[in-house]
């Protein structure tokens, strides 16, 4: 069944909010920066140079995983971590949206207090 | 810039006459489309019906953060959280801020929308970098759009 642009409008925004959240965190954010050359990453290479330990890094990745921020490969005995760029799409396209509206709303005020 | 959205807007109009536009809780919602029931006060929260035809049954909320005397009104809410089946409580509300300058008999109106969700420190990223392309482009895209509206 096709899906509306109306329902996907719809979609964006809790998207966009689960990704804002994703990222309100500094561990997060460094783990986001160390797999945005496109690189696949094992926990302990992402673990190495951050002061947490490597189930606190799991964690984290759990919340990225969860918010489509980054996907896992299993390949024998660990997993590979690698980012996905679609939902950092989605922060700009929330905020278009957010930008447009406030177009809109910015032309009126100008015709009200203009009249 | 991706982390905040800032508009620049002059208004031929008086400080007094836009702050009015902007507080008064009648004439705030004329132009933005919303029926309040009460007037805007720092720490409470307003909410009406909106009235942006097809969107009626919609609450619209937002607290109120300051009111300095014609020089600045702001509030926070979830911006543009329209679809009555998500709960927007459970996401960071952003804060919206218009400045007002007077400019002679005119008024400069700058509006800025913060607080993305820590999106300032995600700038800071690699991640972000890679979009910043697009986001100048999109910056240049809005003044065109602002002085485009000046010269109306």
């Amino acid at each position: 069944m096709p899906i509306s642009a109306q329902a996907l409008l719809t979609r964006r925004t809790p998207a966009a909010a689960t990704v804002f959240a994703a990222l309100g965190d500094p561990t997060r954010l460094a783990l986001v920066t160390k797999l945005c050359d496109g690189s696949r990453q094992s926990i302990a290479q992402l673990t190495d140079g951050l002061s947490l330990t490597r189930q606190a890094i799991s964690k984290h990745l759990g919340v990225l995983e969860d918010a489509r921020m980054v996907s896992s490969q299993r390949t024998g005995r660990e997993s590979l971590y690698v980012l996905n760029p679609v939902p950092i799409g989605e922060i700009r396209s929330y905020i278009d949206l957010v930008s447009s509206q406030w177009d809109n709303a910015l032309t009126r005020l100008k015709g009200f207090v203009e009249e | 810039m991706s982390d905040r959205i800032e508009k620049q807007i002059e208004l031929n109009a008086t400080v007094s006459r836009v702050w009015r536009a902007l507080t008064d809780h009648r004439e705030f919602g004329e132009w933005f489309r919303v029926k309040l029931d009460a007037p805007f006060q720092p720490g409470l929260e307003a909410h009406g019906h909106i009235t942006y035809p097809g969107y009626e049954n919609v609450i619209w909320r937002a607290v109120v953060q300051k009111m300095e005397s014609e020089r600045l009104f702001s509030f926070s809410w979830h911006p543009y959280g329209i679809d009555p089946d998500v709960d927007y409580s459970t996401e960071t509300p952003t804060l919206v801020e218009f400045r007002l300058e007077p400019r002679g008999e005119r008024t400069l109106l700058i509006l800025t929308e913060s607080g993305f969700d820590k999106i300032p420190a995600a700038r800071r990223t690699e991640a972000f970098r890679m979009n910043d392309g697009g986001w100048t482009t999109q910056t240049e895209n809005i003044r065109q759009h602002v002085e485009a509206s000046h010269a109306d």
